[in-house]
This record gives C-alpha cells, structure tokens and sequence, in this order.
C-alpha cells in the first residue's frame, strides 16, 4: 500500500511536468520557438496561484483564501499574457533574440521571486497552499490517489485540446510557418500573429502546470525554478519525441522516473558527506541519456505523426476519388 | 500597353527599388490583361525577381504603385496580397518539407476559418465542413498537376520538377487572380517541362492571368504571346517574343555579361 501512495505520488509529479511538457511542445514541437525560460512560467503560475489560494498571512501581502480552480485560471492568464508580452516584443525579430529574452526573464523572476519577501516570501518560499482533496490527507494512497487522478485529467484535458488544435487548419499553419515562414506568408499565413498564439498558449500551459504542482506538493521556493528545470523539460520534450504530444507526456514520465530513481540510488550508494556533490551525477544521467537519443533516435522515441485534418481522419480514404 | 482590350488585371506603375545606391529596379510599370501570360526576360541580374520580390510584397516599394483588380497593394502585407488574388511561386521551389504533398495544398486555402485560434475551438462543425470542401478541391488540383499519387507522401521526397508543380497547385489554391511564375522551368527535365508548359496554359485558360520570369526561351516561345525585356533595371524593350530577341539593344545585354 505504501509503494502504490509511492507510485501514485511519483506519478503524479511526473504528469505536472508532462503538462509543461505539452506546453513546450506547442511552442518548439509545432511552431520551432525556442523558449529556454520555461521555469520562469512555471514559477510564475506557482507563485500566482499560491498568492491567490493561500490563507491571509501576516508577513506578506496576498493570501485571498480563493478555491484553488480560479488559482489554476489565475496561473493561466498570467502565463499566458506573459508570454504574450514576451511574443509582441521578441517575436518579430529573428529567433535568436527569444532564446535570450526567455532565459533572461526566468533568471529574473526567480530573483524576484526569492527577493520580494512581502510577495513571495522570499528564499523561504509559500507554504499552506491549500491542497486538492486535503480532507483525506491522513490516508496516503487515497489522497495520493486522488490527486493523480485529478493531474491526469488536467493532462488529458491539455492533451484533447493540443490535438484538437494540432490536427486543425490552425496547427497546419502553425507547422507551415515553423517549416518556411517566406512560403507559408506568400501564402497568406501571417507568422508572427501565429507564433504569438502558440507562445502565449504554450506560455499558459507552463503556467498551470506549475499551479497543479504547487497545489499538490503545498509548498514552493524558489530553489524550484532554476534553469536546471528548463534543462530537464527539454530533455522530456526530445526525448519523448518533439512535435508529438504522446511524446510529449511519455518522455516527462521516462525522464522523470530516470531522475527520481537515480537519486535513490545515489542517496543508497554514496555516503551521506558525498551525496550532495553525488547529486551531480543525476545531470550527467539525463545529459547522457539525451546525447544517446540524439545520436540513435533524434526525432524521439515517439516522432511527429503526419496527419492532414483531425477532420478527415480515419474518414481520409472515403473521401478519396 | 496592353495586349487586348479588356481592363487590365495587374496596373503596375513606377515600380522603383534601391539596395543602397544600387538601383535593382528602375521605374518599371505593367498593365496585364486578364487573361494574359506576360513574360520578363532578361540576362541575370536585370532586376527581374526583384520586381517580383516587390510587386509579391517580400519587398517594400521605394516608389510606384500596384493594383490589382483595382485594388491598391502597394502598402499591402504579403499574406494579404494573396487573399486579393496575387499569388508567387519561388524560383527555388519552397514546400513544406515535412508536411504531406496534400497538406501543403490544403494549406494554401484562403480564408480558413480552422486558422483562427479561437474559432478552431469553438466552430468544430464549420471548420470541419470547410476542410471537407477544400480537401476535395486540394486533391483535384493535385490530379491537375499530376501529383496525386503522392499526396501522403512529405513533399521533401518530391523531385525539383515535382516540387515546381507542387508550387503551382499550393498556389492555385488561393484562387488566384494573377500569378507570378518564378522560372518554372529552372532545373526540370525535358519531359516534365512539357507538363509544365501544359498546365500553365490550362491555368491561363481558366481566367487567371500570368507573370512569368524564364530564361527557357523554348518555353517564353510557347507559352507568352508578348514579353518585357530587362536590362540593369529597367524595361528596355517590349513585344512578341521573336521580334524583341531580334533587336540589336536586347541582343547587346545579353551578350554584355559574356567573355569577349
């Protein structure tokens, strides 16, 4: 019983990491926006949500005591409208200045969130951020249950919608803009307002993502949101398989099992004076494992599928002459 | 100016174009009928894909205008000057490479209701109808251009003549009023350049009018009742094919470019 609360909880985080996965996969997948910021939207949706859900506290300013879904929608439009902000002034110029302009972003917001201790509570982080089903936090499995459960709804609610909007003129154009912006404009496709709906949907998605994670885990800091988080997300993504959003969630649960197992295993083979240099060794894990599937497998375990119209689908052949 | 008597399709005027004190293009203006195909020939470096760069929007005008079907494009957007019915295809072909030969067709749709990123969420039945009608005009513009045995296929398998006439149905798509050819017989072989030639003409005979840059003077013969002569920017001469490359000037640039 105790290994399955295990299981459930492993699984559980793995999911909010394969909804920011989903996330990266509209920006980089279909579109090719390089956005080397994720934790920032990430940290961002977390802080948001928590500010808004929390309990009144006395040392900071928020606390709203909110129901935790309008924290998720919170999360969302900040996110969101972020990377709209990010979008309206980077993505009209070459793709370079996004790259730049995203990690730039993420490195400041993860100082303001460990410096603005009215807002943020600074480098000792949120905590009493109310939990989904916290009645039944004294039972593990259920709770932990739970919780899955409802993280794995909120992936396949991602899932249903990116597909949906994957398989639609919208992401036929949002591919034929990533493949060749000059054709796809000779065209009529209009790049850059594309690319800025898929940055600031990819951007919401981050968002809530980092909501779900925050609700379950009840506490956040802002030794969370490090680059090392972006690093791990883009190692899902590619892995998994970029451009499709099976792969997206397979590779955020492959990696993340590969990341939590290994730190186990190093917490059991190196002495507790060695363990937090040892840590190390979980990137060098990940970094390898990367370079294995760039060098055997570079389109993912799962590649991009070729599909025309999520409407003509399976009915594809009944229409041909 | 122009070769019959209806209105023209194409009115361009004092088209003008500096790369710096290099003048690329040079006050060059066209009226073309629609129903015509006007050819633009010229030795390289005449300005000719220039001109098309500008009166397709790549490019910002220095000065002139353009209008088509009597609208005024000079300002307009590229994306926009396809939906008013000017269409381009590249002199090097540009699919989508990764993407099937049907969907780079389908792409081309104009007016796609599924392409707005709210109306594809909330207008599953309309924009489902909507793919339903154009995936059946896709795939017989495929079958007009030969091509629809291919089309699952991604269009980076195509072959360069393969690829000239999948730019051909991606922009005959868009319904276009007029379209600028950009040396569609660059790098096709002999027999897919009759098939080429041949759809061009089928094309034209549909009401669309057609601008076409060639150095294949085989296929200028064939193809373009009345051509415009380039030269180091300009319009040097102007007239039925085998009158033009007769005239003492257009034989002189072209020789200009050529070890003495």
């Amino acid at each position: 019983m105790e290994l399955l609360a295990y299981a459930a909880f492993f699984l559980t985080i793995a999911l909010t990491y394969a909804i920011i996965c989903l996330g990266l996969n509209v920006q980089w997948g279909q579109t090719g926006l390089f956005n080397v910021g994720i934790a920032g939207f990430v940290g961002l949706g977390a802080y948001v949500s928590a500010a808004l859900t929390t309990p009144d506290a006395a040392e900071r300013i928020g606390g709203f005591d909110l129901p935790i879904a309008l924290g998720w929608l919170a999360a969302m439009a900040a996110g969101g409208g972020l990377a709209l902000a990010v979008g309206l002034l980077t993505l009209r110029m070459r793709s370079d200045y996004l790259a730049i302009t995203t990690f730039g972003i993420a490195v400041a917001l993860q100082l303001v969130f460990q410096n603005t201790e009215s807002l943020t509570g600074g480098a000792f982080g949120m905590a009493f951020i109310p939990r989904p089903f916290s009645g039944l936090q004294g039972e593990a499995f259920a709770f932990n249950g739970l919780n899955l459960a409802l993280t794995a709804a909120v992936v396949l609610a991602c899932y249903l919608l990116l597909e949906h909007l994957l398989r639609s003129p919208w992401g036929r154009a949002l591919r034929a803009v990533r493949e060749d912006e000059v054709a796809a404009q000779a065209l009529g496709k209009n790049p850059v307002l594309l690319r800025i709906q898929a940055f600031a949907l990819g951007g919401a998605i981050m968002a809530l993502a980092g909501a779900v994670q925050a609700h379950f885990i009840g506490f956040i800091a802002p030794g969370n949101y490090l680059p090392m988080m972006t690093f791990q997300v883009w190692a899902m993504l590619i892995v998994g398989g970029s451009g499709n959003n099976r792969g997206a969630i397979l590779g955020a649960v492959l990696v993340w099992a590969i990341w939590a197992l290994s730190g186990a295993l190093i917490s059991e083979v190196f002495p507790a004076d060695q363990q937090a240099r040892a840590a190390s060794l979980q990137i060098v894990i990940i970094g390898v494992m990367l370079c294995v599937i760039l060098l055997w497998r570079p389109q993912g375990i799962l590649p991009e599928v070729r599909s025309v119209s999520r409407h003509l689908g399976r009915r594809n052949k009944d229409i041909k002459p | 100016m122009t070769g019959s008597s209806q209105p023209p399709i194409l009115k361009a005027r004092g088209i003008t174009k500096s790369f710096g004190g290099f003048r690329a293009v040079n006050d060059i203006s066209l009226d073309l009928a629609a129903s015509e195909i006007l050819g633009v020939i010229g030795p390289n470096g005449a300005g000719k894909s220039t001109l098309f760069n500008l009166l397709a929007g790549a490019l910002p005008v220095d000065a002139g205008s353009i209008h088509l079907a009597g609208k005024d494009l000079t300002k307009a957007r590229p994306e926009a000057r396809i939906l008013s019915g000017l269409g381009r295809t590249f002199q090097i072909p540009r699919p989508f490479p990764r993407m099937t030969v049907l969907e780079n067709v389908m792409t081309a749709a104009q007016n796609q209701l599924g392409e707005g990123l709210f109306s594809a969420l909330i207008a599953p039945r309309q924009v489902a109808a909507q793919e339903r009608t154009n995936v059946v005009r896709a795939r017989d513009i495929l079958d007009f251009v030969s091509l629809s045995h291919l089309e699952d296929q991604p269009a980076a398998v195509l072959s360069g003549g393969q690829r000239k006439l999948l730019e051909l149905a991606r922009v005959l798509m868009a319904e276009p009023k007029l379209i600028l050819l950009d040396e569609p017989a660059a790098g096709v072989n002999p027999a897919l350049l009759d098939l080429i030639i041949d759809r061009i003409h089928a094309i034209n005979k549909l009401g669309i009018a057609i601008l076409l840059i060639e150095h294949n003077m085989e296929m200028i013969a064939r193809l373009c009742p009345r051509v415009i002569v380039m030269a180091a920017g300009k319009s040097l001469a102007e007239g039925a094919p085998e009158e033009v490359t007769r005239r003492a000037d257009v034989i002189d640039v072209y020789l200009e470019g050529m070890p003495a």
